[in-house]
């Protein structure tokens, strides 16, 4: 196994005619990931690519491809509405790529989903990854923006609300022969679906998933709270990193979450959080995958 | 982005928060003409986004932005001393910031002073009114320091501020009858206003009640949530770039995520996270970056370049730290706008590059085989400790 989406996942891309989720629906596509629908208002009725089903409505898509999980393209004043209408299609897993939501849209959209049996992970998040068996780790499952040859199939769970800073932990324990479980990237938003607690409790229960590698910046109090839970709970070892200690206070430093504030949410707080709950915490990004690597040699 | 507090003001004005009377004044004859207008004690602010003006220094020697007095024509001379000016207080640095406009506003008795605030809460998911009998003061220090005189009240999302929620805060905070009545009336409009102008925080301090009877706000902080400025217009041309800093006005323009630091190692990062924890390592290193910068996921070449005579154009730039992790992102497009960037502007300092991840060795020869003197670094830590070294040397 490995967690939230497996190879025969079917999935469906809000967006898919557009430039940005065109590219990575093609990118998905090539990697092996089940692409089945597309959604657009207005163009249903188009093929993408030759293979996929455009439709107008989530509704019509999921009835007619069964798809379970739905990727969000789509551009950030119409966002909201986009994950209202996957929810609403009852689909088990909203991943929300786009960057830029207002924070009062996503407050509606979260109080909204209270209750319905929708996962949602995002928004301005890199997406989700669990690697293939074939060339470049493809065959995986690939939903958003990650690059998927830097992946291979392995037993690391690694969450992260930051794309690129994932990317560098994900490069590093492929090239340490480790291989990853699953990939999440949560996201930089203030107000997201999914959190590293969340994915984390995930990741423990999974029995692909050796080890875990968590990745957080400055803002909120997300890492403190699974740290917390991690202590007494979660069976496996954790390398951590914290971006943001240099970060100067009241500075978004381009991801909305990612700031200092009443001095709240700093960087130092959250590595003694993790430090405290047993983590081995590095100074660097590459250091993180190093770390596992001799965590693991210990075991 | 900040506003001043004149623009604060008007959209007070504009909710209806009571606040003093008062308008915005370019020049002394006009700063004169309203505080005519207005009887009793008058005040006039210079506009500067920075706090501590009541004890700033202007460049020519008068002393204060903040003046009171009880005639029209001293106002009027007062005015004439700022506008035009340059305040230098303990939050503008030595440059200090340019004074185009004045505030003239009615100076109101004070009974007492409170703190009233509504911000979104990231761990609750929704708007949280924080109020108190203390203010006028540091309220972060009320906080530490006597956390029992804080209050918060969670606002549900969907059902909105409750009449009842109201009464209790007003309550709480002592206020009855008739007073109680006029804070209420407050409480309801800002919570209007922060809701409909995408606040991220709305700060009264103080909020005073006066002798007699009535409730106002008499100075206020905003805070916008920067995704939704798109959808109001009103609000984003109430941006004042000459309090912003220069090379963050500039980065905007290319679409550059730009943030000015102190130190003298320059980064260009793609991504925010890496380019947070690029600045972490260089300090981890012993040194000190002299930015934020991240080109973002699909960066040009003509980003890159624009990028690099941004971070070329601080005086106390000495060395360049270039860390890309191409996931989709070309290394090679970088690799030629590094180039590109290198003959438009004469670089005569270290640069350190660190190139990873899709078209890797095309960038590496992209640079091998242009004229650009450069150093090479393989990963992250060496990248720091190679830029720590070069600038030493």
């Amino acid at each position: 196994m490995s967690i939230l989406v497996q190879p025969d996942t079917r999935v469906l891309i809000q967006g898919i005619t557009g430039g940005f989720g065109g590219r990575h629906a093609k990118l998905s596509l090539e990697y092996g990931t089940q692409v089945v629908a597309g959604v657009t208002p207005g163009k249903g009725g188009q093929t993408f690519e030759d293979k996929v089903p455009v439709f107008d409505t989530v509704d019509q898509a999921v009835a007619e491809t069964g798809a379970t999980v739905s990727a969000i393209f789509v551009p950030p004043a119409f966002a909201g509405d986009a994950i209202l209408e996957a929810v609403d299609a009852g689909v088990e897993l909203v991943v929300a790529i786009t960057e830029g939501i207002p924070v009062a849209d996503m407050m509606r959209v979260r109080a909204t989903m209270e209750g319905s049996r929708t996962r949602l992970i995002g928004p301005n998040c890199p997406g989700v990854v669990t690697p293939g068996t074939g060339p470049d780790s493809s065959g995986g499952c690939r939903i958003g923006i990650a690059p998927g040859y830097i992946h291979k199939k392995g037993s690391v769970g690694v969450v992260s609300r930051s794309g690129t800073l994932t990317y560098e932990a994900v490069w590093q324990t492929t090239q340490l022969g480790l291989g990853q479980s699953t990939c999440v990237g949560i996201g930089g938003d203030p107000i997201n679906g999914t959190s590293h607690l969340d994915v984390l409790k995930l990741f423990n229960e999974d029995p692909e998933t050796e080890s875990i590698i968590m990745i957080g910046e400055i803002g909120g109090s997300a890492e403190e709270e699974a740290a917390e839970w991690a202590k007494d709970n979660c069976d496996k070892p954790i390398a951590g990193f914290i971006a943001g200690a240099t970060a100067p206070p009241g500075r978004r430093m381009g991801h909305a979450g990612a700031i200092v504030s009443g001095g709240k949410g700093t960087a130092q707080a959250k590595m003694e959080a993790l430090t405290a709950a047993g983590a081995q915490v590095a100074d660097n990004p590459t250091g993180a995958g190093t770390m596992m690597a001799e965590l693991i040699a210990k075991l | 982005m900040n506003i001043h507090e004149y623009q604060a003001k008007e959209l007070f004005e504009k909710f209806g928060v009571p606040s003093p009377r008062g308008q915005v004044a370019e020049t002394a004859e006009q700063a004169r003409e309203i505080a005519g207008g207005i009887a009793g004690k008058i005040v006039v602010k210079a506009q500067v986004h920075a706090g501590g003006r009541g004890k700033g220094t202007f460049k020519n020697g008068f002393q204060g932005g903040v003046h009171l007095a009880d005639s029209a024509d001293e106002i009027g001379e007062i005015a004439g001393k700022m506008i035009g000016q340059t305040l230098v207080t303990h939050q503008t640095g030595e440059a200090g910031k340019p004074v185009g406009k004045v505030m003239v506003a009615e100076a109101v008795d004070i009974e007492k002073e409170y703190y009233l605030a509504i911000l979104m809460d990231r761990e609750g998911r929704c708007p949280m009114i924080v109020a108190s009998t203390e203010g006028g003061v540091n309220i972060e220090e009320v906080a530490e320091k006597t956390p029992e005189k804080i209050l918060r009240e969670p606002v549900h999302p969907l059902a909105g501020l409750q009449p009842y929620e109201v009464r209790k805060i007003a309550a709480r905070l002592g206020f009855a009858g008739d007073t109680a009545k006029q804070f209420g009336k407050l409480l309801r409009a800002l919570y209007k206003l922060f809701l409909a102008c995408d606040c991220s925080m709305v700060e009264i301090n103080p909020l005073v009640t006066t002798p007699d009877g009535a409730v106002l706000a008499l100075d206020a902080k905003f805070g916008f949530d920067d995704n939704a400025l798109y959808r109001h217009p009103d609000i984003e041309a109430m941006r004042d770039v000459s309090e912003e800093d220069p090379r963050e006005v500039a980065a905007s323009e290319f679409d550059l995520n730009y943030i000015g630091l102190d130190g003298n190692i320059a980064c260009l990062v793609n991504g925010a996270g890496l380019a947070m924890a690029t600045m972490d390592i260089i300090k981890h290193c012993g040194g000190e970056p002299a930015n934020f910068l991240d080109v973002g996921g699909g960066a040009t070449e003509e980003q890159v370049t624009n990028a690099f005579k941004i971070i070329l154009g601080d005086p106390n730039v000495k060395g360049i730290l270039v860390n890309i992790f191409g996931g989709i992102m070309d290394c090679d497009v970088i690799a030629h706008g590094i180039v590109a960037a290198c003959k438009q502007v004469d670089l005569n300092i270290p640069l350190v590059v660190r190139l990873e991840g899709n078209n890797v060795e095309a960038g590496k020869k992209t640079l091998a085989g242009s004229d650009v003197a450069l150093i090479a670094a393989d990963d992250l830590a060496d990248a720091a400790k190679k830029a720590v070294a070069a600038i030493a040397a």
